[in-house]
């Protein structure tokens, strides 16, 4: 470590004004900050006392939180990938090893293109590097399926960075989820990579007799087509023979299931909502309502009835998809979710609601939740503009002047 | 003495080029500083729909620009005997006998294109730019100009009409006016559905305005 220290304050003159390589100070800067805690201090007049939570610190709370989901990930893609070749005796180890050749380039893919384009801009742009896409960087490999290109991942996340945050002024600026962005790219620009049967790593070898890429909104959206099935009968039937008892709600609930790396499980994402709302690094007002959204409009749907999807018990939404994962740390993503406490609430549940409605309703969307939060991140200001603006006419008929 | 000098100015107001400075100015600027779909922010909706491919794109700039510079040099002749408050009705009667000629045009030689741009052509009668340039430019100015304006602006659409028609067929569907580049020099490609969406030309659109206003120095006035 200290040869380190030694090699980086050698090497600082050339990156400081005046130094051969003055333009690349930024570049540099953020290199030091990220191995040393920077040595700048607050000058004498001025705010004295400061929070020594900054971005960067806040950040790798989240990242902490999503650990969970991460590790369970790469042991699921490699317990999917010997389950459904018909090789149920792996081992742990094997399974952690096929988990981690597949999960680990998507990582690394991510991190590398996004931060490459985040260093470009601040050289350009000359603004210290932003830890901003420390988060986007881990989100992005956990909604992909374990399958998909590399070049995909590496566009998409090019894609979400330049258009969906540099565009709008870097970090901090963007309408929308960058994650979600890269997502939503990929399911619109290569619909055949990221949708149907992807959700299992097969490699080269031959899947199992009975074997199926169904994933439960499949099922369910198939059941709703159909007279007299029942969805739950159905999700406990799938599997028979490879992978019994796939989709029963407790296996759903753990996560042992084909779907996007890191965001099958729902306890896991519940561990990562712990980590979250204990350091106060996400919002449990979002959480809490993303869930009672949607739980509460599968309630309403029930009631109502029409088709077997419709008359799904409520609970299933909340198991089933990547519901969880998305309340938990995309919903909360604090640039793009509403600012105001009230309007928190109001984000969250209409979330939630809008996720099950297009679930059940719009069958060329299977999943509704990356699409209901990219919407909801477009009117988060909105609900925010008339939040206040109630608030100040409630204040206003108090005021006796 | 006096009279002498009057005819002298006429004849010398007469003897400007019919590519002056000025005039030329009317045909550049559309092009870049002034272009109708990325500084006006007009003509957008038919930009984003008929820009898949590089085709139709090519023929719908063309009947726009010929539109165009056609009913500005109509109108700029009627300008002076056009009541004000009926001169929407008379310039969309003189743009519609324009797009009808074109639509009947392309109906009997390019069949096929036609039949792309299905109602985009009809539609070009409430096209923003068409409307825009009688309003704002043939309504007070002379033919010549008029025509000089229109045939700018029409460049100006078709130019950003062609870039985003190129990046959308290239990256979308792996040709460039319907000749398939990947596959002739033998590279596998994969479709970018994305680009083929009216989404995904709304967002080149975007881009091209994110570069044009870097390379300008754009700032937003408040």
């Amino acid at each position: 470590m200290e040869f380190l220290k030694h090699q980086i304050e050698k090497i600082k003159p050339h990156f400081e004004k005046g130094g051969k390589w003055e333009k690349h100070y930024y570049s540099f800067e953020a290199l030091e900050t990220f191995l040393f805690a920077p040595a700048t201090t607050n000058g004498i007049k001025g705010s004295q006392i400061r929070d020594a939570i900054d971005l960067k610190r806040l950040m790798m709370t989240v990242i902490i939180a999503m650990v969970p989901c991460l590790l369970f990930g790469i042991w699921n893609v490699g317990h999917q990938h010997f389950l459904a070749t018909g090789q149920a005796a792996a081992g742990f180890g094997d399974k952690i090893w096929v988990g981690i050749v597949q999960v680990l380039p998507i990582v690394i893919v991510s991190y590398g293109v996004g931060l490459g384009i985040e260093f470009v801009f601040a050289t350009f742009r000359r603004h210290p590097v932003n830890e901003g896409f420390l988060v986007t960087g881990m989100l992005i490999p956990l909604v992909m399926p374990p399958d998909i290109p590399l070049w995909q991942v590496g566009l998409a996340t090019a894609f979400a960075v330049i258009i969906g945050k540099e565009a709008f002024g870097g970090t901090g600026m963007n309408v929308m989820n960058v994650a979600l962005t890269a997502r939503a790219f990929l399911y619109f620009a290569y619909p055949t990579d990221i949708s149907g049967s992807v959700w299992t790593y097969l490699g080269d070898a031959k899947a199992v007799a009975g074997y199926s890429g169904a994933t439960p909104l499949s099922i369910a959206a198939d059941a709703a087509t159909t007279t007299g099935v029942d969805v739950v009968t159905k999700l406990n039937e799938f599997g028979a023979g490879w992978n019994e008892g796939v989709f029963s709600f407790s296996n759903m609930f753990m996560g042992i299931m084909p779907g996007c790396i890191g965001e099958t499980s729902t306890l896991m994402c519940l561990i990562g909502a712990l980590i979250l709302i204990a350091t106060g690094a996400g919002s449990w007002k979002v959480i809490v309502s993303v869930f009672v959204g949607a739980y509460a409009m599968g309630l309403l749907l029930n009631v109502i009835g029409g088709n077997a999807f419709v008359e799904m018990p409520a609970h299933y939404h909340l198991v089933i998809g990547g519901l969880a994962f998305g309340a938990v740390f995309m919903a909360t993503d604090p640039v793009t979710a509403s600012q105001t406490e009230t309007g928190k609430w109001i984000y969250g549940i209409l979330i939630g609601v809008f996720t099950v409605l297009i679930r059940v309703f719009n069958p060329a969307y299977p999943e509704g939740i990356m699409l209901a939060i990219l919407l909801m991140n477009v009117f988060a200001p909105l609900i925010d503009y008339f939040v206040v603006s109630a608030n100040k006419k409630r204040r206003l008929q108090r005021a006796t002047v | 003495m006096s009279a002498e000098t009057a005819e002298v100015e006429v004849v010398e107001k007469k003897s400007e080029p019919l590519f002056s400075k000025k005039n030329k100015k009317l045909l550049t600027n559309p092009l870049d500083i002034d272009n109708p779909i990325t500084v006006q922010i007009l003509g957008v909706c038919s930009a984003l729909a008929v820009t898949t491919q590089m085709k139709p794109a090519f023929v719908m700039s063309l009947g726009l620009t010929i539109v165009t510079a056609s009913s500005n040099v109509v109108i700029s002749f009627m300008r002076n005997s056009i009541p004000s408050r009926i001169r929407i009705i008379v310039q969309l009667a003189v743009v519609s006998l324009w797009v009808i000629l074109v639509d009947q045009i392309l109906k009997a030689y390019v069949y096929d294109v036609s039949k792309q741009l299905s109602v985009f052509v009809g539609l070009i009668i409430t096209n923003c730019i068409v409307m825009g340039r009688l309003e704002a430019f043939a309504m007070g100015n002379k033919p010549w100009p008029s025509f000089l304006d229109g045939i700018g602006n029409g460049l100006g659409y078709g130019l950003i009409l062609m870039m985003v028609a190129f990046v959308r067929e290239l990256f979308g569907a792996g040709s460039v006016f319907g000749f398939k580049v990947f596959d002739a020099i033998g590279v596998h490609y994969t479709g970018n559905g994305l680009l083929l969406l009216p989404a995904g030309a709304c967002i080149l659109v975007g881009i091209v305005i994110w570069v044009q206003r870097t390379l300008n120095g754009h700032r937003e006035s408040h």
